[in-house]
C-alpha cells in the first residue's frame, strides 16, 4: 500500500527533512537534529506536524450516548469548548486506542464531538462507531475527516504568545484541555491547549488546503517524530503500538498508568472487566526507570531482576536529552514496580544496572 | 544533500572509513553515516591490545534515535582507542573524518586496504 502524505510533505522536504513511514503515513522525523528540536520545545518553542493524527466527527441526537458508550473517560463532563483524554478499549477492557475527545460547538441543537485516534487506526476506529451505533440503532453521524484536516501542534514555554501573535482573539485565558475555533491568518482552525510534549502549548486541527498558511505563520523550530518520541518519553506519555497494543501488549488503562481515564460510573465497552481489575488490583505496571550502567534501553530489551531473571520488556527508551540519562518506559511486576527498586535491562546481551523512577522525568506543564 | 567523502581514505559499504599512517590503520564513520544517525550519544570500542578481523564487529555506536554496529576495515591488533569519545561522543557528528576517530590498527596485512572501496565507489553507493 503507498504511503499516506502529510499536505506539506514537499515543504518540508525543502527544509530538510529526513523521512519516516509511521502508521502508514510518510512522516519528517528529523529537521535539524533530535536534540536541537527537543531542546527547542523543552526551552522556547517547536512546531510539529502530525497530520498522520486522524479526525473522526460523530453528531446527532444520540452522538453522546455513542461517544459514551465507546470511550472510557466520561463525554457528559465535557463542555462545548473542553475536551479529554480518553482510552478505546474492547470488551476484556483491553486498550484498542487512546484518543483525546474534543467538544465541538453543537450542530443543530446536538452535542458534537470531534476525537483523534491515532496514526493508521482512524479506518478501522471509524468502523467501529459505525458497526456499534447500528448494533445499538442509535441516531449519530460518524464521519472520518482525517483526510480532511492537517494537524500542527506548536508546542514550548513560547508557545502560547506564538500562538497569541497570528491568531485572532486571545488564548491567554485558555485552560490546558480548552479549545475553541479561532481564525488565523484569516483560516478558521480548531485550536486546542493540549499536547505530547509535556509543555504548554497548542494542537491546530486545520483545513488540508490552507495547511501552509497555518504552517508558515509560525517562526519556531521546526520538529520531527524523533523529538516527538524524546519529549513524549520524557513526560513519560504512552505510545500506541509501543505501551499498548491489542496484539503484541494488551494492556489495561490500569496498568499502563492511566485509571483517570477510566470512569466506572458510566456504560461503556470494557467497563465491566475493568470494575473487575480495579477492585482486584494489576499483576503488572507500566513504570519508568533510568539505566544506572552506559548503555541506553531500547524497545523489546528484557527487564529482569537482579538475579537475571526475566520479569518485563521495554516498551521505549532513548538517551534523554533533557536529563542526559538512559531512560526507558516498560511493564514489571508490580512487586518491581515501587521508585527505587532496582532492576536490570538486558543491553545487546549484557545486563545493565537501572533503577525505577517516578514518571514523568521532568517537570511538566 | 552532500557529504565529506576525502580521497587520502578507504571505505566499507558499512560506512567505515580506513586511513593509514605510519603503518596503522585510523578507523572512524562516515559524514554520511553520522547525518544517518543523528546525535551520538555512546560509542562503544574494544580495548587496546585485542585483535579485529575484516568486517568483524569492533563495537557499537548509538544516537539518540537508534544503535549501529561497527566493521573493522582491516584484521589486526587495535593499538589505540579514541578515549575522547567516552566523554564527547558528539565527536563523531562534529568531526567523523579527524577528532571522531575511534580507533587504530596494526593490521596483519596492509593489503587488505585494497579490497576496500575508493571514495569514487563509496560516493556512488550513497549518492
Amino acid at each position: 500500500m503507498p504511503l499516506q502524505t502529510p499536505p506539506l510533505r514537499g515543504i518540508h522536504d525543502e527544509r530538510g527533512a529526513k523521512f519516516t513511514e509511521f502508521g502508514g503515513w510518510d512522516m519528517p522525523v528529523e529537521f535539524d537534529s533530535i536534540r536541537t528540536e527537543h531542546t527547542a520545545v523543552r526551552t522556547e518553542a517547536g512546531i510539529f506536524d502530525v497530520s498522520h493524527m486522524g479526525q473522526i466527527h460523530v453528531t446527532g441526537p444520540d452522538a453522546a450516548s455513542l461517544m459514551q458508550r465507546l470511550t472510557s473517560n466520561d463525554v457528559t463532563r465535557l463542555d462545548v469548548g473542553e475536551s479529554q483524554y480518553a482510552t478505546i478499549t474492547d470488551e476484556d477492557g483491553v486498550i484498542l486506542d487512546d484518543t483525546v475527545v474534543y467538544r465541538l460547538p453543537d450542530e443543530d441543537g446536538d452535542a458534537t464531538y470531534l476525537f483523534v485516534p491515532n496514526a493508521g487506526t482512524d479506518e478501522a476506529t471509524h468502523e467501529r462507531w459505525i458497526e456499534f451505533r447500528n448494533e445499538w440503532g442509535l441516531d449519530a453521524t460518524v464521519d472520518n475527516r482525517t483526510d480532511e484536516y492537517a494537524m500542527f501542534a506548536v508546542q514550548g514555554p513560547a508557545a502560547p504568545e506564538l500562538v497569541e501573535d497570528v491568531i485572532d482573539g486571545s488564548v491567554a485565558d485558555r485552560s490546558r484541555f480548552e479549545a475553541e475555533y479561532a481564525a488565523i491568518d484569516g483560516v478558521e482552525c480548531w485550536t486546542a491547549r493540549t499536547g505530547y510534549t509535556g509543555e504548554d502549548g497548542f494542537e491546530l486541527i486545520v483545513p488540508w488546503n490552507e495547511a501552509e498558511r497555518i504552517w508558515s505563520a509560525f517562526d519556531c523550530q521546526p520538529c520531527g517524530l524523533g523529538a516527538r518520541d524524546t519529549l513524549r518519553i520524557e513526560a513519560g506519555f504512552l505510545l500506541a503500538g509501543q505501551e499498548f497494543d491489542p496484539e503484541s501488549n494488551p494492556r489495561t488503562p490500569y496498568e499502563a498508568g492511566i485509571g483517570f481515564t477510566v470512569a466506572l460510573d458510566t456504560e461503556f465497552v470494557g467497563r465491566d472487566a475493568l470494575e473487575r481489575i480495579e477492585r482486584d488490583g494489576v499483576e503488572e505496571k507500566l513504570v519508568g526507570f533510568q539505566l544506572i550502567d552506559r548503555g541506553v534501553p531500547r524497545h523489546g530489551y528484557d527487564v529482569t531482576n537482579t538475579d537475571d531473571r526475566v520479569v518485563g520488556t521495554v516498551t521505549s527508551g532513548t538517551m534523554s536529552p533533557t536529563l542526559e540519562q538512559a531512560i526507558g518506559l516498560g511493564y514489571v511486576p508490580i512487586e518491581y514496580a515501587e521508585p527505587g527498586t532496582t532492576l536490570r535491562v538486558v543491553v545487546r546481551g549484557q545486563s545493565k544496572k537501572a533503577r525505577v523512577e517516578p514518571t514523568p522525568f521532568i517537570d511538566t506543564a | 544533500m552532500s557529504f565529506d567523502v576525502p580521497s587520502d581514505r578507504r571505505y566499507l559499504e558499512s560506512h567505515e572509513w580506513a586511513l593509514e599512517t605510519n603503518g596503522t590503520v585510523r578507523v572512524g564513520i562516515t559524514d554520511f553515516a553520522q547525518d544517518e544517525l543523528g546525535d551520538v550519544v555512546f560509542v562503544e570500542l574494544p580495548d587496546e591490545g585485542e585483535s579485529v578481523t575484516q568486517e568483524g564487529e569492533f563495537g557499537i555506536v548509538e544516537s539518540i534515535k537508534a544503535v549501529s554496529d561497527l566493521y573493522a576495515p582491516v584484521a589486526g591488533e587495535v593499538v589505540a582507542v579514541n578515549e575522547a569519545l567516552f566523554d564527547a561522543p558528539e565527536l563523531v557528528n562534529g568531526d567523523p573524518f579527524g577528532e571522531g576517530w575511534m580507533l587504530e590498527i596494526d593490521p596483519d596485512d596492509a593489503a587488505e586496504l585494497e579490497e576496500l572501496l575508493s571514495a569514487a565507489e563509496y560516493e556512488d553507493q550513497i549518492a
